[in-house]
């Protein structure tokens, strides 16, 4: 089973969310890691871009597939997680070991803070999971 | 609803990630593709792969028909000994890959599980004179340890010295006290074995060699695995590498295909006439600079043009590099060849060279 922390919001593309200030901090979830399995390689494209809700902020290298990361705010990609953003060694593993602490991905400078109703919270989260658990 | 082989509740016991593939359900992982790669090029895992195909073929004309079907020549086969080979579409497509093992008293198939139905259907459809056929995947379970300590493993419990075995021949034996047939083969490059174990018996077998394995740190090892271990070491995947659009020349499989064989085989003519023009296209070995990991289906470029397509690809968990196999133009094919391929707009150079990828496997001669 995966694990879906209560405080922090989600996207239908498996995003998680941490809202502190004006910044969101964003990453994948425990169910993303597990689907994607063994995470080789992530880049941030969208690096100090301005981006809209829902647009590629960057892709994750599985060894199995490769998957886009969406933006799940809109706003302004400020910084990258330095750990994760790495060419060579294991550290895009982390993502894989620690999803929701030393594996977040990027932080977004918000500039529309309405969109965050739009978000999933924990609860509708895990029933999509469970939706996609069992198709 | 798909099937399960007889290892099933040993997968889910063992916290395998289960996927549908070939109709059963299978692992995709226990601990992680990349650590259980590395299980098997170093110590010793062990796979399911009771999802292959196992035909038995016997009768006085089972010889002539068998060379007939295959592309390798069967009649150079002595008992226990195995062959990999191809069968082919009149048009010189591939019909599946298949190993074939001349055994005491008849020929044992094992074909791509995908293939398993189509391939059976193949074959009873060109059944000619004493032919006899028979499908016994159902009936035996298929079990593959692979890695340098893979005999020291199996030795423990084998009733046979297991040495004398050379790559791809077989013998019987018992293991953990069932009688097997114990052959030298596999997919990965490594060392290893292929136990056909009768299904009832299939858990036995699967408990002891787990238990004789432990002071090597044996794991069971998903398919994820399996993928990027047979492509280090460019071995053909059945629906990704070769299938009927392809012929075995282009793959690069010429040398399981005896185009001068008495009495020739299904697709000759085309293939030999492909040898006399030269394959247009090669299946050749790519290897990225770096992690950008193409993907089937990629187009690959040669100085902006298109000039052919990849048809598996990964990161190398040896390598640390992605790696692919693609079908291009026969003028690109040379090693050392620059081309490129498109990943997310960014265009990536890709090298050709000389397989396998990965040189260092404990395979026998």
């Amino acid at each position: 089973m995966s694990t879906i922390p209560s405080d922090l919001k989600y996207t239908k593309t498996h995003e998680w969310v941490r809202v502190e200030g004006d910044t969101a901090l964003v990453g994948i979830t425990d169910f993303a890691q597990q689907e994607l399995s063994d995470i080789v390689y992530v880049e941030i494209t969208a690096l100090g871009k301005k981006v809209k809700q829902s647009e590629p902020i960057g892709f994750i290298e599985a060894v199995k597939a490769t998957s886009d990361i969406y933006a799940p705010l809109s706003g302004e990609i400020i910084e990258a997680n330095p750990q994760i953003n790495k060419k060579e060694g294991d550290a895009p593993a982390m993502v894989n070991r620690d999803p929701y602490g030393l594996g977040w991905l990027c932080k977004i400078k918000i500039t529309n803070p309405d969109e965050l109703a739009s978000l999933l919270d924990h609860e509708a989260y895990a029933n999509l999971v469970q939706r996609s658990q069992h198709h | 609803m798909s099937k399960t082989t007889p290892f099933y509740p040993r997968h889910l016991a063992a916290g395998g990630k289960m996927v549908e593939f070939a109709g059963y359900q299978l692992p995709i992982q226990f601990r992680g593709i990349i650590p259980e790669h590395h299980r098997v090029r170093t110590t010793v895992g062990v796979f399911d792969v009771s999802h292959m195909g196992r035909i038995k073929v016997w009768g006085r004309d089972a010889l002539q028909f068998i060379n007939q079907m295959t592309t390798n020549d069967a009649s150079n086969l002595a008992v226990n000994q195995a062959q990999y080979s191809v069968m082919c579409y009149p048009d010189g497509g591939i019909v599946d890959d298949l190993v074939i093992y001349r055994l005491p008293d008849h020929y044992l198939l094992v074909v791509n599980g995908a293939n398993n139905e189509k391939d059976t259907a193949w074959l009873r459809e060109h059944l000619t004179g004493d032919v006899r056929l028979e499908n016994v995947t159902t009936e035996v379970a298929q079990l593959a340890i692979q890695g340098p300590k893979s005999e020291a493993c199996l030795q423990k419990i084998s009733s046979i010295d297991l040495s004398p075995i050379g790559f791809y021949w077989a013998a019987e034996g018992t293991v953990a006290g069932v009688n097997v047939l114990i052959s030298r083969t596999g997919y990965t490059g490594e060392d290893g074995f292929e136990l056909y174990i009768p299904a009832e018996q299939a858990l036995k077998v699967w408990d002891a060699v787990m238990a004789a394995g432990k002071e090597f740190e044996i794991e069971p090892i998903g398919l994820g695995a399996r993928d990027t271990l047979r492509l280090e070491m460019k071995y053909c995947l059945y629906g990704n590498d070769i299938d009927q659009t392809t012929n075995p020349l282009e793959a690069g499989l010429g040398f399981v295909v005896k185009l001068d064989k008495p009495g020739g085989f299904i697709g000759v003519d085309v293939l030999q006439q492909v040898a006399r023009e030269k394959p247009r296209r090669r299946l050749v070995c790519l290897e990225t600079e770096n992690r950008a990991i193409p993907r089937p289906k990629l187009t690959v470029y040669a100085n902006g043009d298109p000039v052919g397509f990849v048809t598996s690809g990964t990161l190398s968990p040896s390598l640390n590099k992605g790696i692919a196999l693609a079908y291009v133009q026969r003028e690109f094919a040379s090693v050392g060849n620059k081309l490129t391929i498109e990943l997310r707009g960014t265009r990536h150079q890709v090298v050709v060279v000389a397989p396998p990828f990965y040189k260092h496997g404990s395979r026998k001669k």
